[in-house]
């Protein structure tokens, strides 16, 4: 038996070298990459770690960079963005925070001077480091590898697709993807099978198909590594090699991308505890995975104190006039009934400790609100739960308010409940009716857009359509600034509203781009 | 060093063994009265078994020979609880099994982490059971006497300790399986219903295996194909290329999705809804089934002969005219045969009763008539997930006594599944076996003939060897590769050579 493992271990050895030869082979054709320097390619594959040393900063900051623009693309996939929409996005918080420049950004001639590379250098090495901080801070759970894994794939397929043809054809070569180009003669051999793949359901006329299938080019892989396209039979298999047409290159790529990904932090989560680290990484790691909550809006607990005063039970009528129309149906519903069921209870109270109601005051007002109830019911019911939900009872917990995302997706309301997303949970005709009655939109073009953002389940546009036009004239005033920034979470829909409202006190506007800040960022 | 390896190996595995059984005994502890019946009646069954390597010999055994003698009990249960354990004692090919699930000659993790599922008679149902060998195995086979035994995953560690193992306790591998049944065919067989088969509907399955048989080997390029009646009215098929056994769920997935054409629940309409040109596995296969079609299903199962039969027919072809005029040419001849019906299509559509009709979609729409016919069903959950347990072969079929015998895929079309041996059946051809007095059989002993080659089980049992020895040929490495495999090679079939 142990014969057998050394033999093994020779031929994983032996099959090494060979691979590693081959690899030398391919970038020495390449004379403006292999020659020493460290990333010439602009796309990673994030295969190798980095080994050099980085200073504390450089290692926070690159690592906080990218965390930015994976919160973003988390944000951007929960509001439904299409694909096209996430490059517009991606493609300017990546100029700020991550950019990538291909090689052809410098003249062919100087390529190979080091020193002029130098720029590109250190922009893939932010890259190249930054990924591999947060693979660190991510390993630790199912929950964060997912995400992790998620946000980089897309984040990776943006710079695969807006590569420059050719540097992605030498990446691609780069990778060793066990692919063999289907020669010519075994393409014509088997052009009816791959030409019925390739047009399959495509009812295309047969002198186009047949000019289409003459410029496809075609790879030989293991099915397995397409296994989505296998599923589909999107594919020709033969043999146990699938006929991957160039033109579903990106799918083998992603794959590949996000399968290796996957390993590896699956192996991260194993070493983590091993990690012979001094207290200096640890604190960094575990407060980055903690900011990997994009969606969550920390808001202010400090409004109450920014605004010169604590809010008070009395004060919530008032308030509500800032609220987006989930709150607003919550309270209408509350002055209504006198009563709210407990995911209602739920997503109002947490919003309003959100906006900085303290645990006495949230116990006045849900008594008063709670009117019907006798005194003796109310401390057995509902009290332990307010003072739960503010960390004071039970598992101690500091519950947060709910986020448009938590709000769109948990819990979705029944019969008899008040909470949730009316965009989401409404239908067409009682949205109408709640939005005029309590936003006073009626509005017939601002009416007709929300129902076609609902319809498009772009809840969000909705809800921020309704905010940009009962903030109109505040938000003119400011040139455009702020008012740019999608809406995600009910108290930033509060702070905002509130801070336009009230330019001169503290606390107004831009106060979200700081607090955001703030979550990411050290101690 | 190779002759003197082997024997620390198995004293070794013999002290396993041991504690394994004891575990077992506390497992099982309510059956205990009458397992120690059963005990002292098979107290020596391992030395009934020609099969069993000598070196091998109980060494914690007493010693004497104790066989059992076989009385005719007549019996109406088709899997009397005797006549199972006489079964197992005497004609489950347990070496063979374990060699199939090993990988190897020696006893490796591959064996050793598998998970083992018995069905008890009362109907209670243990999982996660797991032996060092097949000695061990077919011990607790013996103490336990279940009406059925399953297969699961190997784990990443021994499937009785994954306690211990909390988290990283996982299944690694394990054979891609695929069920066929023909409950899944209730709807389009006329012949038979719920458990009921013939060979008419058994047709079904010979045509799914046909399909899946080809595109498993030519498509994804699997050869170890093993295909296993399931005792009743259906089938499996173990993929056992190493390949296929390290699939993860998601690959098994789309395995599974790829073979999926037939779609909708009893209450959809056209089940079959592909797009054209045809992917060129649908393509193979509607050119498998296109004659089977007209045999087995227009003539055997004539699913379109009454008045509501047709309708679904019609139901299923395009263009309001021409279906108009069928279904008055069929009001007019009380129950039609089908495959008169299916003639009339052409003919019809090529008299000019429609002037709508466009030839091309009424082919598209006849193919997938054929398909939805013959396609097969796949019970595609059992092959989705890594740690789907199946019923072993060779196991007996609670229900119908009928052993699990594996398929000769050469003969496929001569399988009967009311040919294959009842354990019932079995038994008494070893009890009415006379000794002829010349010795035929070249390699086995002349005073001794195993129990096997009295049934009419051992076609089936060579069969199944063929298959192994084919599988642990692939798994070894090639002798070639490096001249260091082949005195290692050379040292395992000597061993072989023992058994």
């Amino acid at each position: 038996m142990l014969g057998r493992d050394a033999i093994r271990q020779k031929k994983r050895e032996d099959r090494k070298a060979a691979y590693g030869n081959k690899l030398d082979a391919t970038s020495s054709s390449y004379p403006n990459k292999g020659s020493g320097l460290p990333y010439p390619h602009r796309l990673n594959f994030y295969t190798d770690p980095p080994k050099d040393e980085v200073s504390l900063e450089e290692f926070e900051q690159w690592a906080i960079d990218r965390l930015k623009v994976l919160g973003e693309i988390e944000t951007c996939q929960f509001r439904n963005n299409t694909p096209t929409e996430i490059d517009t996005t991606l493609r300017k918080l990546l100029d700020k925070y991550l950019p990538l420049n291909s090689n052809s950004s410098i003249p062919e001639s100087e390529r190979s001077n080091p020193r002029r590379f130098l720029g590109l250098t250190n922009e893939r090495k932010k890259d190249h480091y930054s990924h591999f901080i947060l693979r660190l801070a991510f390993a630790r759970s199912d929950d964060l590898r997912r995400r992790f894994t998620t946000t980089e794939s897309i984040l990776f397929r943006h710079r695969f697709t807006t590569d420059n043809t050719i540097e992605r054809a030498e990446f691609m070569d780069s990778l060793q993807l066990n692919s063999e180009v289907v020669g010519e003669a075994e393409k014509v051999s088997l052009a009816e099978e791959l030409k019925a793949v390739l047009i399959s359901g495509s009812k295309m006329p047969a002198e186009k198909a047949r000019q289409m299938f003459e410029q496809e080019q075609y790879l030989k892989v293991d099915w397995d590594r397409v296994s989505d396209l296998v599923e589909g039979r999107k594919v020709f298999l033969r043999r146990g090699y699938a006929y991957v047409p160039n033109s579903m290159l990106l799918s083998l790529v992603m794959a590949e991308f996000s399968k290796r990904l996957d390993e590896s932090l699956i192996k991260t989560a194993r070493y983590l505890p091993h990690l012979d680290e001094d207290d200096r990484l640890i604190p960094i790691l575990n407060h980055l995975s903690k900011g990997f909550t994009a969606p969550e809006y920390t808001s202010s607990t400090s409004l109450a104190s920014l605004s010169g005063e604590a809010i008070t039970a009395s004060q919530i009528d008032n308030l509500s006039s800032h609220f987006p129309l989930c709150m607003k149906n919550l309270h209408a519903s509350l002055r209504r009934d006198k009563h709210l069921r407990h995911f209602g209870r739920l997503q109002y109270g947490l919003f309003l400790k959100g906006l900085g109601l303290s645990i006495d005051e949230a116990l006045i007002f849900w008594r008063q609100s709670f009117s019907k109830f006798t005194d003796d019911q109310f401390s057995k019911e509902y009290r332990y739960n307010i003072r739960h939900s503010y960390g004071l009872q039970g598992a101690g917990r500091n519950y947060k308010p709910y986020s448009c995302q938590q709000i769109l997706m948990e819990h979705p309301p029944g019969a008899g409940d008040s909470h949730g997303c009316p965009y989401r949970h409404f239908s067409i005709e009682n949205l109408t009716v709640a939005m005029g009655r309590l936003m006073g939109v009626e509005d017939r073009s601002v009416v007709n857009g929300v129902k076609q953002d609902v319809e498009a389940k772009k809840y969000h546009l909705a809800c921020n359509r309704v905010f940009e036009y009962l903030h109109e004239k505040e938000l003119k005033k400011k040139e455009g600034g702020a008012g740019k920034e999608t809406i995600t979470h009910p108290n930033e829909y509060f702070d905002r509203s509130w801070g336009l409202k009230n330019p001169g006190k503290r606390g107004g506007d831009g106060s979200e781009v700081q607090v955001k800040d703030e979550d990411v960022t050290m101690t | 060093m190779a002759p003197h390896k082997t024997t620390p190996d198995y004293d070794s595995d013999d002290a396993m063994q041991d504690v394994e059984s004891m575990q077992v005994d506390s497992v099982g502890a309510k059956e205990k009265t009458v397992k120690d019946d059963l005990e002292h009646m098979f107290d020596d069954d391992l030395d009934d078994e020609p099969m069993v390597d000598a070196s091998n010999a109980h060494k914690n055994s007493s010693g004497k020979v104790n066989i059992t003698a076989i009385s005719d009990i007549p019996s109406a249960n088709p899997s009397d609880p005797e006549d199972m354990l006489q079964f197992y004692s005497r004609l489950f090919p347990w070496r063979q099994l374990f060699r199939w699930l090993n990988h190897s000659e020696l006893p490796s993790t591959d064996f050793a982490h598998r998970e083992f599922a018995f069905t008890l008679h009362n109907d209670a149902y243990l999982r996660y059971q797991c032996y060092p060998t097949f000695e061990t195995l077919r011990r607790d086979v013996l103490n336990l006497n279940p009406s059925r035994f399953e297969i699961g995953p190997v784990y990443s560690t021994k499937p009785r300790d994954r306690k211990q193992a909390k988290g990283s306790f996982k299944p690694i591998e394990k054979e891609l399986v695929f069920d066929i049944d023909l409950t899944d065919y209730d709807e389009i067989r006329t012949c038979c219903s719920k458990t009921k088969i013939c060979i008419k509907c058994w047709q079904f399955v010979t045509m799914a295996i046909k399909v899946v048989d080809v595109a498993l080997r030519d498509d994804f390029g699997f050869q170890h194909i093993m295909w296993v009646y399931s005792g009743r009215r259906g089938a499996h098929a173990w993929v056992c290329d190493k390949k296929a056994r390290k699939l993860g769920d998601g690959k098994r997935r789309a395995i599974a999705a790829y073979f999926e054409v037939v779609k909708g629940s009893s209450q959809s309409g056209k089940k079959v809804n592909l797009e054209r040109p045809l992917h060129p596995h649908i393509r193979r296969s509607h050119d498998i089934l296109k004659d089977d079609f007209k045999q087995n299903i227009l003539e055997n199962q004539d699913p379109f002969r009454t008045e509501k039969q047709a309708e679904r027919l019609l139901q299923l072809l395009p263009d309001r005219q021409l279906k108009e005029a069928l279904r008055e040419k069929w009001d007019s001849t009380i129950e039609r045969p089908s495959s008169d019906k299916w003639k009339d299509i052409d003919a019809l559509a090529g008299s000019g009763v429609s002037k709508t009709i466009i030839p091309k979609v009424l082919l598209e729409h006849k193919q997938d008539i054929i398909l939805e016919y013959t396609y097969p069903r796949l019970d595609a959950e059992v092959s989705k997930h890594l740690n789907h347990l199946l019923k072993s072969p060779f196991v007996v079929h609670p229900g119908t006594g009928k052993v699990c015998v594996p398929i000769d895929i050469s003969k496929l079309d001569e399988f009967d599944p009311d040919a294959v041996p009842t354990v019932t059946r079995l038994l008494k051809e070893i009890d009415q076996w006379k000794n002829p007095v010349k010795e035929e059989d070249d390699g086995v002993s002349t005073s001794r003939v195993s129990d096997i080659d009295k049934t009419s089980l051992k076609p089936y049992h060579d069969l199944f060897s063929k298959f192994v020895q084919k599988l642990l040929n692939a798994e070894r490495p090639s002798p070639t590769e490096k001249p260091l495999h082949t005195e290692k090679s050379v040292k395992v079939k000597a061993e072989e050579m023992d058994f």
